[in-house]
C-alpha cells in the first residue's frame, strides 16, 4: 500500500464530487429536507426523538452506497478501473481513497443534518456529540463498502440503482421503522440480528436516548466496524486485476 | 538485452465458452512500431489486453519486457490505452493526467509534457465529458505517455482524429521509437499500415501474417497493402 497514491485517489474523488456540484447539492440537501420533513410529518417532538434518530441512522448508509456502487460501476465499464489495475496501485490504496473522501463527505453530511436536527427542529441529543459523528461515520464507511461489493453484481446503472432498495429497505423495515423489533416474530427478529444497518439505527437511539456512552452502543460500534470490514474485504475481491 | 518486447508463444483465449484467439505465437522487436491489423471482433483488442496482462487466458505464454505479462515489475514500463477512452469524463484533461501520473509515480511535470504532446494544450482545463471525441482519445492516449513507458499498447489510438491530427500522431510514435520505445498499435485504416515496421493482420482470432508491408507486397505481388491482405486472406480461406 502506498499513501502517496491513495492519497491522490482520495483527492480525485473530491474534485470529482466538487466538479458535479449538483450530487454535491443532492448529498447534503436531500437528507437536511427528509429530516425536516419528518419533524413536522410527525408534529410531536417525543415522536421525532423516536424517529429522528433511525434517519440519522440510515441516510449516511443510503447516500454511501449509492454513491459508491455508481461511481464504482461507473470506473468498471469506463475502463479506468482496469487501467489503474495495469498500474501499480494496490487494491487497497483504492478502497482506502474512496473510504477517506465518503468518510469526509458523510461527516460533512452528518454535520448538516446533525446540526439542523438538535437546533431548529430540537432533537434531544443526551449523549456526547462525538459519538453521534463516530456512528455516523462508520454507518457510512458500511454503505460505501457494501456499495462498492454490490457494484460488481450490477452490469448497468439501471441495475446498480436497484440494489438501492433491495439492499436497504428490508433492513430499514427489520431495524423496527414501522413496528418495534421485539414484536416481530421470532425468525425475523433471528433476520434482524445479522442486518448491519440494524445496529447503526440502535446506535443512533442509543446515543440519542442515554447521557453516558452504554454497553448497547459499544457493541453497536463493534459490530458495525466489524461488518464495514467485511463487505471490505468482499468488496476487495471483487476488484481483479484480469478479467475475462 | 533482449531483442524482443513482446513474446507470444501458442497462446489460446476463450470468451463466453468460445474460443476467440487461436494458438497465436509472434515476437514484437524492441524499438519497432508494430502494426495491429485486422476488421472488427478479430480478437485485436483481446490480444492487446493478454500483452498487457488483464486477459485470462486459456494457455500459452506472454512475456513481455522479459517478465510474465502482467507481473508487478510491468506496471510502470507498460502504457495501455484501450479503444474507449478510459477517463474520468467529470474531471479535467490535467486532473485526470494528474492523478494517474501520481499513481504511477511519474516526475513532476510530466502531466504537462504528455498534454503537449498529443497537442491537447489549448484543452487542458475543460472537463473530459465536454471534449470531442477525437480530443477524448488524445486524453485516454496521453495517459498511457505517462512515465515514458518502455512499452506503448495502443488499441486503436487515432480512431475519430483529422489526417493531420493522425499525421502527427503517427510523427509522434515514429519519434517515441526511435527513442527506444516499442509500439504495439491496433488499426483498421490501410493507410496507418504503410506506417508501421511491421505488420500483424489478424482475422478471426488467428494470424495470417506477420512480416514488413514491404515483403507483405513483394509476397503478393499487390500494389497496395489493401490489396495485399486480400490477397492473404483469399490464399487462406483457399488453403483451408
Amino acid at each position: 500500500m502506498s499513501l502517496t497514491i491513495t492519497l491522490a485517489t482520495t483527492r480525485r474523488i473530491l474534485a470529482q464530487l466538487r466538479h458535479d456540484r449538483r450530487t454535491l447539492g443532492l448529498l447534503i440537501g436531500v437528507p437536511s429536507l427528509l429530516m425536516i420533513l419528518l419533524r413536522y410529518v410527525m408534529d410531536r417532538p417525543q415522536a421525532f426523538d423516536r424517529y429522528g434518530p433511525i434517519l440519522l441512522g440510515v441516510f449516511p448508509f443510503i447516500v454511501m452506497f449509492i454513491v459508491t456502487s455508481i461511481g464504482t460501476l461507473r470506473e468498471r465499464t469506463s475502463g479506468t478501473l482496469e487501467r489503474l489495475m495495469t498500474m501499480p496501485l494496490g487494491k487497497l490504496d483504492l478502497l482506502v481513497g474512496y473510504a477517506l473522501a465518503f468518510g469526509v463527505t458523510a461527516l460533512v453530511q452528518a454535520g448538516v443534518v446533525g446540526v439542523i436536527a438538535l437546533t431548529w427542529l430540537g432533537l434531544d441529543l443526551q449523549g456526547p456529540v462525538w459519538t453521534l459523528f463516530l456512528v455516523t461515520l462508520l454507518d457510512a464507511l458500511l454503505g460505501m463498502a457494501l456499495g462498492l461489493f454490490a457494484s460488481a453484481f450490477a452490469r448497468t446503472e439501471f441495475q446498480a440503482v436497484q440494489f438501492m432498495p433491495a439492499f436497504v429497505l428490508p433492513q430499514v423495515l427489520l431495524a423496527g421503522l414501522f413496528v418495534p423489533r421485539g414484536q416481530m416474530s421470532a425468525v425475523l427478529q433471528w433476520v434482524a440480528d445479522v442486518m448491519p444497518l440494524a445496529y447503526a439505527v440502535e446506535a443512533m437511539r442509543e446515543l440519542t436516548w442515554h447521557r453516558s456512552v452504554t454497553g448497547t452502543l459499544a457493541r453497536d460500534v463493534a459490530v458495525i466496524s466489524g461488518c464495514a470490514l467485511l463487505a471490505l474485504v468482499l468488496g476487495a475481491a471483487t476488484l481483479r486485476r484480469r478479467t475475462d | 538485452m533482449m531483442s524482443y518486447a513482446v513474446e507470444v508463444d501458442g497462446l489460446r483465449v476463450a470468451r463466453g465458452g468460445r474460443e476467440v484467439v487461436h494458438d497465436l505465437t509472434f515476437s514484437v522487436p524492441r524499438g519497432s512500431v508494430v502494426g495491429l491489423l485486422g476488421p472488427s471482433g478479430c480478437g485485436k483488442t483481446t490480444l492487446m489486453r493478454s500483452v498487457v496482462g488483464v486477459q485470462i487466458v486459456a494457455s500459452g505464454t506472454v512475456t513481455v519486457l522479459g517478465h510474465p505479462a502482467g507481473s508487478r515489475q510491468l506496471r510502470r514500463r507498460v502504457g495501455y490505452a484501450t479503444q474507449n477512452p478510459a477517463v474520468y469524463a467529470d474531471l479535467s484533461v490535467r486532473e485526470n493526467l494528474r492523478y494517474f501520473a501520481s499513481v504511477l509515480g511519474a516526475p513532476r511535470g510530466d502531466a504537462d509534457r504528455v498534454i503537449e504532446e498529443v497537442g491537447l494544450g489549448g484543452a487542458r482545463d475543460r472537463v473530459a465529458a465536454n471534449l470531442s471525441g477525437g480530443q477524448l482519445h488524445r486524453a485516454s492516449l496521453a495517459i498511457a505517455l505517462l512515465g515514458a513507458p518502455e512499452l506503448l499498447v495502443l488499441d486503436e489510438p487515432t480512431v475519430g482524429l483529422d489526417p493531420v491530427l493522425r499525421g502527427e500522431l503517427w510523427g509522434l510514435f515514429h519519434e517515441l521509437a526511435a527513442r527506444g520505445t516499442t509500439l504495439l498499435v491496433s488499426s483498421h485504416v490501410m493507410d496507418e499500415a504503410a506506417r508501421c515496421e511491421r505488420l500483424l493482420l489478424m482475422r478471426e482470432g488467428e494470424l495470417l501474417a506477420d512480416d514488413t508491408p514491404d515483403a507483405l507486397r513483394t509476397r503478393t505481388g499487390a500494389q497496395d497493402l489493401e490489396e495485399a491482405f486480400l490477397h492473404i486472406i483469399q490464399g487462406h480461406e483457399v488453403a483451408a
